[in-house]
């Protein structure tokens, strides 16, 4: 209950009640955020948190910490201009899969490649909740929506395999129903240095729900519950057991990859350096851009080999 | 929805459209869902997935897809449209110049909302008046009836020989796509002759044919005839519009001009107005009239290309006109209308006076009372006799 009070200092209390319909998951996520601001003990002053549009991205409008409600699809473009004018600012990303895997799909995997120190906390619905529940590109085949009414014909994105593979540095995937660990993964993913992809998986009761089943929300969220599974359990899987299971956890984390914004100042450091002693034109080509530490040999998290790389308890399924 | 209907039936301002779309039955149709456009192609996907069209229907990721996928379409050789609204209009904006010079001849619904920031989902005309100078032409309508009529216009238009230009056209977001209001719908028959088949011009897709699309063909190349080309379209899209609205009115009764004036003829004081805004205008001036006003108005129907004479030869006679902008055009000497309407009856003698209101923007409403709040200044101005300021005049502005 003191928690509870706790994060209203972090809200807008002013502008409650929420447009959320009832049962819906933004809430919780918003919540895990708030309470993981809470533990890390940010500050309003160097905490920046930036929304698209959509029902997720909303989440924006209802924190009392530095805001920015932007525009669709450009969230992370936004957190990329205030991480780049502030490195020492803790940026976060509110984003939906419509927000930041459609309409931002291009930004999301160049900050991915670029691994800016910036936490992307994704809440997939599966659908774009806000406009009325059409056909997204995390909706699994078969799944309906206004735009697909007999069922989508189109493969759906695995964010996380999506994120790892463009060179995000911390990649996490956590669930509504299951909050605790999601706060633990949100406040691990805003530790890390680089860009953290933390991928939250909320019922939308009202447009997904309606439309798929199971219907209403406790089923909803009973449903990927049972469906979630973590990175240590999942390692023991086969394919086959794996399928419409929900890996959750840390699948993918490298501390050594160089972050963007540091690589930055440290090529302004050594361009500044050099500039008093060499002449304007440098003989010698810049020196090469340290490779890249590849990552783990680990074979993706949907066939069930993912390495435990997470540490922490199982997050569903029990 | 039924096939045909003697009679009114009650249908928001977006289904009117679909069910325009439907009878079309365009090769495709490519678009991103936006608030208050999302109806429109939500509607038009059920009847896709339904068999009720031919349809290729492409849900793309993202506005800029979608218009970037028309004019791919439209190049193919296929009947294309679209629709969007506000933010997605915005984010076609380098498409919609590359569409209109490409000489496609696409048709797109936008329903007007106001843009972003602060984010706004409510009715101005702030999106549309952007790509004013795109190369589309641009067709506003009042009600419901107007947005289906305009949506079956739009097609001919843009196919015609004389003109090869894509063509959007508008209507109020929320107070017209969401409500509901009366509509009349044609036979599809009648509106198969009416459209009658798509021809496509130098198609991709035939392939014994091969062409190029939009290269740069040098610093010394054709790229400013070009655009000379495109505004000679315009120029000759004024009789071809005319054309259509005449032909359309023999099957249906229901006539269209370029403008829509309103007891004008011997007005002394006038509003010119966009929108379903003119409604509730017309309502005004008929009030005024009852008192004794000499007011009147026009509803702006074409404003690309804007039919500058045709505005000259309605208003010269009038002693103040007011030009009601749903959009700004900042820092410039007013609205987007404003600055056109000033400009028609600069060469007229003696000079109308002609001052700027701004109203409505990121769906503020516009009573009744507002509407004779700008009237009282026309007349006041009228009857001093003396040159108003051209300051811009806010309506049902807040003052705290
Ligand atoms: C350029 C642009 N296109 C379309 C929209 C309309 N729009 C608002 S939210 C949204 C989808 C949001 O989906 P998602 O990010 O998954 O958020 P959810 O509502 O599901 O949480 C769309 C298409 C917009 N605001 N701007
Ligand atoms: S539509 Fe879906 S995502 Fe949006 S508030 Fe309702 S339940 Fe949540
Ligand atoms: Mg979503």
């Amino acid at each position: 209950m003191s928690e509870v009070l706790d994060i209203e200092q972090f809200l807008h209390t002013e502008r409650l009640p929420h447009i959320w319909c009832p049962g819906c998951g933004n809430g919780i996520v918003t919540g895990a955020f708030l309470r993981a601001v809470l533990d890390l003990g940010l500050v309003r002053e160097k905490t920046v948190v930036v929304g698209g549009i959509g029902c997720s991205s909303r989440a924006v409008g209802y924190i009392d910490l530095g805001t920015v409600h932007s525009i669709h699809g450009r969230a992370l473009a936004f957190a990329t201009g205030i991480k780049m004018a502030r490195p020492d600012f803790t940026v976060v990303v509110l984003t939906g899969d419509g927000d930041g895997a459609a309409i931002g799909g291009n930004h999301f995997i160049h900050a991915c490649r670029r691994n800016i120190d910036i936490t992307c906390i994704l809440f997939n619905n599966q659908t774009y909740g806000m406009t009325g529940g059409q056909v997204s590109p995390t909706m699994d085949p078969g799944d309906r929506g206004t735009t697909a009414p007999y069922g989508s014909i189109e493969p759906s994105f695995d964010l996380c395999r999506l994120a790892e593979a463009a060179g995000a540095s911390f990649v996490a995937r956590g669930i509504a129903a299951n909050i605790r660990p999601l706060e633990r993964l949100i406040k691990q993913g805003i530790q890390h240095k680089g860009f953290s992809f933390i991928e939250a998986v909320v019922p939308c009761p009202t447009e997904y729900g309606k439309r798929n089943p199971p219907a209403g929300v406790i089923a909803m969220l009973d449903d990927t519950k049972a469906r979630s599974i973590s990175v240590t359990a999942a390692a023991k899987m086969t394919p086959d057991e794996l399928r419409d299971k929900i890996v959750t956890g840390i699948l993918y984390e490298d501390d050594e990859a160089p972050e963007f914004q540091s690589a930055y100042a440290a090529i302004v450091e050594r361009a500044q350096a050099g500039a008093a002693e060499a002449p304007a034109r440098p003989k010698q080509p810049a020196a090469p851009r340290k490779p890249r530490k590849t990552a783990p040999e680990r074979p993706p998290a949907r066939n069930g080999e993912a390495a435990d790389a997470s540490g922490l308890p199982l997050e569903g399924g029990e | 929805m039924a096939e045909t209907h003697a009679g009114p039936i009650a249908v928001t301002g977006n289904e009117a459209v679909a069910e325009a779309m439907r009878q079309i039955n365009p090769d495709v149709v490519c678009a991103y869902p936006i608030t208050p456009q999302t109806e429109v192609v939500q509607l038009y996907a059920q009847m896709v997935a339904d068999g009720a069209v031919d349809t290729e229907f492409v849900t793309v990721e993202s506005e800029h897809s979608a218009m970037s996928a028309a004019i791919g379409a439209a190049a193919g050789g296929a009947r294309t449209m679209t629709a969007t609204s506000s933010q997605g209009f915005a984010l076609m904006w380098e498409l919609l110049y590359v569409a209109a010079s490409y000489r496609l001849p696409i048709v797109m619904t936008t329903v007007n909302r106001a843009l972003s920031g602060p984010i706004n989902i409510h009715c101005d005309h702030s999106d549309t008046m952007g790509g004013r100078d795109s190369g589309w032409l641009q067709i506003y309508g009042e009600n419901h009836q107007q947005a289906y009529d305009n949506c079956l216009q739009s097609v001919r238009i843009a196919e015609h020989m004389d003109v090869r230009t894509p063509v959007m056209h508008m209507y109020d977001g929320y107070v017209i796509s969401g409500a509901i209001g009366p509509l009349v719908i044609l036979q599809d028959e009648k509106v198969r002759d009416f459209i009658g088949p798509f021809k496509a011009i130098n198609p991709m897709l035939d392939v014994e044919h091969p062409v190029t699309v939009g290269p740069f063909d040098g610093l010394h190349g054709w790229y400013f005839e070009h655009k000379v080309a495109q505004n000679r379209a315009m120029d000759r899209s004024f009789k071809v519009i005319q054309d259509v609205a005449d032909e359309f009115a023999e099957i249906t009764g229901r006539h269209y001009g370029l403008l829509e004036p309103y007891r004008l003829d011997d007005a002394e004081i006038a509003i010119v107005v966009i929108g379903s805004t003119a409604g509730t205008t017309r309502m005004v001036v008929d009030k005024l009239r009852a008192r004794g006003v000499k007011a009147g108005m026009v509803r702006v129907r074409v404003f690309r290309p804007f039919p500058h004479e045709a505005y000259a030869k309605a208003l010269e006679h009038v002693k103040v006109v007011g030009v009601m902008d749903r959009a700004d055009s900042f820092g410039a000497q007013g609205g987007p209308l404003f600055l056109e309407i000033r400009a028609a009856l600069y060469d007229s003698d003696p000079r109308p006076q002609v001052l700027p209101f701004v109203y409505g923007l990121g769906g503020r409403d516009i009573f009744p009372d507002n509407i004779e709040q700008a009237f009282a200044v026309l007349e006041e101005t009228a009857r001093s006799g003396k040159r108003a300021t051209s300051e811009r005049r806010y309506l049902n502005l807040r003052k705290d």
